[in-house]
């Protein structure tokens, strides 16, 4: 059905095409799907993705930047150079599809271990994390009078956020308290420079071929906020996989994470980013526990949900590495 | 007086049986879904093995740490307070001792093969 309206729509705006084939869901909740598919034309066919909040569901939930302004953010970081997809369509209501956008696929593989591990990424892992320094360089330096209407984060505001998070669960968590007092100590307080920040630059939302990065995905948490965050995000030993001494996803060392983003005419504070690696540490323990308290509350009652609420003491042994860490 | 086999051993049987027979079998979507099920039967009996010796000591770390008396939830909120008001901190003597010893009992059950807590073992 869905390949029916899909082929509807991209009849509309894709010179020759005659359908579309091959459609399957990729990921996704009730309020947000990935779909998979191809555009059958004349030349042969075009692989595409549809990003869609299915009709009925149009509000984006609490920190979401909202489909459109993704669609926005991905293309001008395509038009920019960036590796992303080609935004090629933003769902209009006579679609009937919901809204959303369609952009076009990239081939290549997102699951960390098998970046980590496979030999076809053996001559990308050496180079990834300067890559990824330039790729974030660009994105900090998107041209901000061209942003979509976006949420605006400090440090201030995103401590104040977790520890409210935190204590609705009700469950004291003594190593969680000292990492919030520890940040709260440290607080830098307002950015000098506030850029946009990607929000979840990762693991799962990096596309990687054999040549290195390919498209950078997932801009569900983009706001604009200190750029530090984005380098701190992808330090948190909870995308390293196992690789726990190449702190940037289990392939590269900081120094060349900040190498590649100074290559990019931009300036690295390694002080900062290590105060965004505890508070990301922080944020993914409390995402952990939020799982487990849906799990327990919610519709959704998965063994998966349960069983990642059991991860949120990673992220404890993590804090405390990098809190009070002990010799040897 | 509970009947044998034990809870320990009966998880212990069904894992092995979905381990052994089942997930040969299985495919696709519910092949994952199937080795989440495993692990969380694993860490019931990880945690069944050793909750009773780490919670334990984990209250008579806390007693003296606070010299108070309590149920371990009581306890931990207790010491949860006293770090958020910073009446206790990481100077406090046997303060990141109890942290690390409660983290790495909880790692034991929950995710003995987590890379950090391998590092760990081998630093104590």
């Amino acid at each position: 059905m869905i390949e029916e309206q899909l082929g509807r729509c991209v009849a509309s705006w894709y010179p020759g095409a005659t359908g579309v084939t091959g459609a399957a869901k990729l990921s996704g909740g009730a309020s947000q799907e990935t779909w998979t598919f191809d555009i059958a034309h004349a030349g042969g066919t075009t692989g595409a993705i549809l990003r869609r909040a299915p009709p009925g569901y149009g509000a984006s939930p609490g920190r979401a930047a909202g489909l459109d302004a993704e669609a926005v953010l991905m293309q001008l970081a395509h038009d920019a150079g960036l590796p992303s997809p080609r935004v090629m369509h933003v769902l209009k209501p006579e679609d009937e599809l919901g809204t959303g956008f369609i952009m076009q696929r990239i081939e290549g593989e997102t699951i960390a271990r098998k970046i980590l591990r496979d030999e076809q990424f053996a001559k990308a892992r050496p180079i990834l994390a300067r890559q990824l320094g330039k790729v974030i360089a660009g994105i900090h330096g998107l041209p901000s009078s061209k942003l979509p209407k976006l949420r605006e984060m400090s440090a201030t505001k995103e401590i104040a956020d977790l520890e409210r998070e935190y204590r609705s669960f009700g469950w004291p968590r003594p190593v969680f308290e000292l990492a919030l007092r520890w940040l709260r100590e440290r607080d830098p307080g307002p950015s000098e420079e506030v850029t946009l920040v990607h929000g979840d630059f990762r693991h799962g939302n990096l596309i990687i071929g054999p040549d290195g990065v390919r498209a950078v995905l997932d801009w569900e948490l983009a706001h604009l906020g200190d750029p530090m965050e984005d380098l701190g995000w992808i330090c948190v030993n909870s995308w390293r996989f196992g690789e726990i001494d190449r702190p940037v996803g289990g392939f590269g060392s900081r120094e060349e994470l900040f190498a590649g983003y100074e290559e990019a005419g931009r300036k690295a504070d390694p002080d900062r980013v290590m105060f965004w690696e505890v508070m990301g540490t922080l944020r993914w323990g409390i995402m952990c526990c939020g799982m487990m308290q849906r799990f327990r509350s919610g519709p959704d009652h998965s063994m998966e949900r349960a069983m990642i609420g059991r991860r949120s003491s990673e992220t404890e042994i993590d804090l405390l590495r990098l809190l009070a860490p002990r010799g040897g | 007086m509970q009947d044998e086999p034990t809870p320990t051993e009966l998880i212990k049987a069904v894992a092995d049986f979905l381990r052994n027979e089942i997930a040969p079998v299985i495919k696709g979507h519910n092949a994952f879904k199937l080795r989440v099920g495993i692990n969380a039967l694993d860490l019931v009996t990880r945690q069944l093995a050793l909750e009773q010796e780490s919670d334990a000591a984990e209250a008579v770390r806390l007693k003296q740490l606070l010299g108070s008396d309590g149920s371990l939830i009581e306890l931990n909120r207790e010491l949860s307070e006293k770090i958020a008001k910073g009446e206790v901190d990481l100077q406090t003597p046997g303060l990141a001792e109890h942290l690390w010893q409660t983290t790495m009992d909880k790692l034991a059950v929950d995710q003995p093969s987590y890379a950090s807590y391998k590092r760990e073992l081998g630093n104590k």
